[in-house]
């Protein structure tokens, strides 16, 4: 999968959780737990979505790699299928 | 890897400092342990001269107070010395900007050394402090200041931009913004905590207060209304030392590290004032929870009392215990929880895992400080909260119409109740008189929350006795969120309850009804949803919102929580008779 397919699933399950983020000016480098408010629990939500969506194994020992949205999609897309 | 830690090898395990619970309960009195503090001249005292002062002509001066992680980088120590010149920094701080004995400092922040010396400065000051959780959003943190009407507000430039620039004009209250942390640019109306911190002396004489002079103020949520500002005074400092010493163990050569977070009352109580009393070293992390992190400090520091919460335990249960195998833990020496009811599992889990079982405790807000106990010299029943500690007697009341009536048989459900008075009782909620007595029935403490006690004098949470939503340990209010979703102009009515959550004990579940005109869709439901996040932060804002033709609500106009949670949970519906328009 394209990077830029995999951002946009990314961003709609992220806004689906958090609808207060506006997704349109998103910085993908800041820590969504200290710029926008994404506590564990919403993490949480958001790479079992992911899991579900993308059909891609997430263990849980590897959610503290993903701080920012650019560590997200690092993170899947090699490992994101067609 | 480093090790050992920052004392030296923890060597053989102490003995437990509560080796023989009934004993010590026989003989206990309040007046006594108050003899094992220092204390002011006068019969007076002060929590931060207990906490630090008193230290400093011993060797534990020189020992280290906290070792602060950083998120990256190493960690600093800060001796008992440096921590109370910081804090006296911050005394001479608030001293001269003018804020007077009893004035409230607020502190909104996440975890940082500063932090805890505002806190400390503040009681030094003979100043009431209040610890808000930052991940709390601009509603929360504007109705507790509202309420509270703090004269000065600590917090750092992140969340001062993010939370409470675009509103503080507008109060009257919190004259002063101290920033703390990294200032690149103090916003007009500011000031660098830091930098005019270091300008101060380190030199201050820590004002000796009245044992009733208030010292915290901790807000809680109920079932109506506002939020509760929970007072408590200098005299506390008694329960938090012995409480610290009978229920979590700690010992004077301990590392002892409390998860959470100084925005709420186990942070205080027992993530400041109880480990420093102690003389212990505090382990303080900036991070917020990540497994291998956690489970890496746990090895590093060589931490030998772990004080946690039933949510991170069971995160870390869903990991596995391969990644606690690769751990060594071997320091740990007592665990225990708190928050919520702690699943027997996670007990036999941590025994088998981390090597000690949890022990499990119960107290509250208004409680200052624990009151029922898994100790470490008695043995734990698994899913109980324990027994209450020395000096506290506890019951199971039944309400009856003058009064109440304590419950004999084991199998008996009622409300959990505490005799007065402890050091640590709240004596008030701010300028809510009325609400604070109908807390008390004669000499008992009603606590809201339903429980029972077996044969053998330990006690069983069954659940709460009202509406409160009790999410990762902390209690929110579903008033103050209905509030909030009724400001969208769509929503016609709104009820919140808490839905069972494997992980977070539970989870706050919103349903609203639409005014005429809007179409329960998923833009909408993303608005409101955005709207809730937005204004009360992700800790209290709800994780679901649903749409309903309209919601439950009484003859009297009340919309009928425990009927939504009911039929969301497919429990019995009860008592259905106040319904309006009787049953449907």
């Amino acid at each position: 999968m394209n990077r830029e397919r995999l951002r946009d699933i990314v961003l709609e399950e992220l806004s689906a959780i958090a609808p207060d983020i506006d997704i349109a000016t998103l910085d993908e480098r800041a820590r969504l737990r200290d710029e926008y408010d994404l506590d564990s629990m919403d993490a949480l939500n958001l790479l079992t979505a992911l899991h579900r969506r993308l059909k891609v194994d997430i263990p849980e020992t590897d959610y503290a790699r993903m701080q920012s949205l650019r560590d997200l999609l690092d993170y899947l897309e090699p490992r994101a299928g067609g | 890897m480093r090790s050992p830690g920052p004392q030296g090898p923890a060597g053989e395990a102490p003995p437990p400092a509560l080796t023989d619970h009934d004993a010590v309960r026989a003989t206990f009195s309040w007046r006594q342990a108050r003899e094992q503090l220092a204390g002011l001249p006068g019969g007076r005292l002060n929590i931060a001269h207990e906490a630090l002062d008193r230290h400093l002509g011993t060797p534990t001066a020189e020992r280290i107070a906290m070792r602060f992680l950083p998120r990256q980088g190493e960690p600093v120590d800060i001796s008992y010395r440096a921590l109370a010149e910081r804090a006296n920094r911050f005394a001479n701080l608030l001293a001269a900007l003018g804020v007077k004995p009893g004035d409230r400092v607020y502190g909104i922040a996440h975890r940082t050394p500063d932090l805890y010396a505002a806190a400390l400065g503040t009681l030094k000051h003979g100043g009431v402090f209040t610890p808000l959780f930052s991940a709390f959003g601009p509603e929360p943190i504007r109705s507790r200041v509202e309420i509270g009407e703090p004269v000065v507000l600590v917090t750092t430039e992140r969340l001062y931009r993010r939370k409470i620039a675009d509103w503080i004009g507008e109060t009257p209250s919190a004259q002063r913004v101290l920033l703390i942390g990294e200032v690149a640019e103090a916003p007009p109306g500011t000031l660098d905590a830091g930098q005019a911190m270091s300008e101060q002396s380190p030199d201050y004489a820590t004002r000796p207060m009245a044992p009733e002079d208030p010292a915290l103020l901790h807000f809680t949520s109920g079932t109506t209304g506002r939020p509760k500002g929970a007072i408590h005074v200098h005299e506390a400092v008694v329960a938090h030392h012995v409480t610290g010493r009978y229920a979590l163990d700690l010992q004077p050569r301990d590392i002892y590290w409390c998860t959470a977070d100084p925005g709420w009352v186990t942070g205080t109580s027992y993530g400041i004032i109880a480990p420093l009393t102690n003389g212990v070293t505090m382990v303080v992390d900036e991070e917020e929870f990540d497994a291998e992190r956690w489970y890496r400090i746990l090895e590093q520091e060589r931490v030998t009392v772990w004080y946690t919460a039933p949510t991170a335990i069971r995160m870390l249960m869903k990991l596995g215990p391969a990644l606690a195998r690769r751990h060594d833990l071997s320091a740990l020496r007592f665990l225990a929880s708190v928050g919520e009811p702690l699943n027997p599992e996670a007990v036999h889990w941590g025994r088998a895992t981390l090597g000690r079982p949890f022990h499990d405790n119960w107290w509250q807000t208004e409680t200052g400080g624990i009151m029922i106990a898994n100790v470490a010299g008695m043995p734990i029943k698994p899913g109980s909260m324990g027994r209450p500690v020395p000096g506290i007697e506890a019951a199971v009341a039944r309400r009856t119409d003058d009064g109440i009536e304590l419950v004999k048989d084991p199998a008996e459900t009622g409300e959990l109740a505490l005799k007065t008075p402890w050091p640590s009782m709240f004596r008030g909620y701010l300028h809510e008189e009325a609400r604070y007595r109908k807390c008390f029935v004669g000499d008992w403490y009603l606590t809201g929350d339903l429980a029972r006690r077996d044969e053998d004098g330990y006690f069983w949470f069954i659940g709460r006795a009202d509406d409160v939503i009790k999410s990762s340990g902390h209690l929110i209010g579903p008033f103050e969120v209905e509030s909030v979703l009724m400001e969208h102009p769509a929503v016609a009515e709104a009820g919140v309850i808490g839905v069972p959550d494997e992980v977070a004990g539970e989870t706050v579940k919103a349903f609203v009804s639409l005014k005429p005109g809007h179409a329960p869709d998923e833009a909408l439901r993303r608005e409101i949803l955005g709207l809730a996040r937005k204004r009360l932060g992700p800790a209290v804002a709800p994780r679901q919102v649903e749409f309903r033709e309209r919601l439950p609500r009484t003859r009297s106009g009340k919309i009928m929580r425990r009927l939504l949670r009911a039929r969301e949970l497919g429990l019995p519906e009860g008592d259905t008779s106040t319904l309006e328009g009787g049953r449907e």
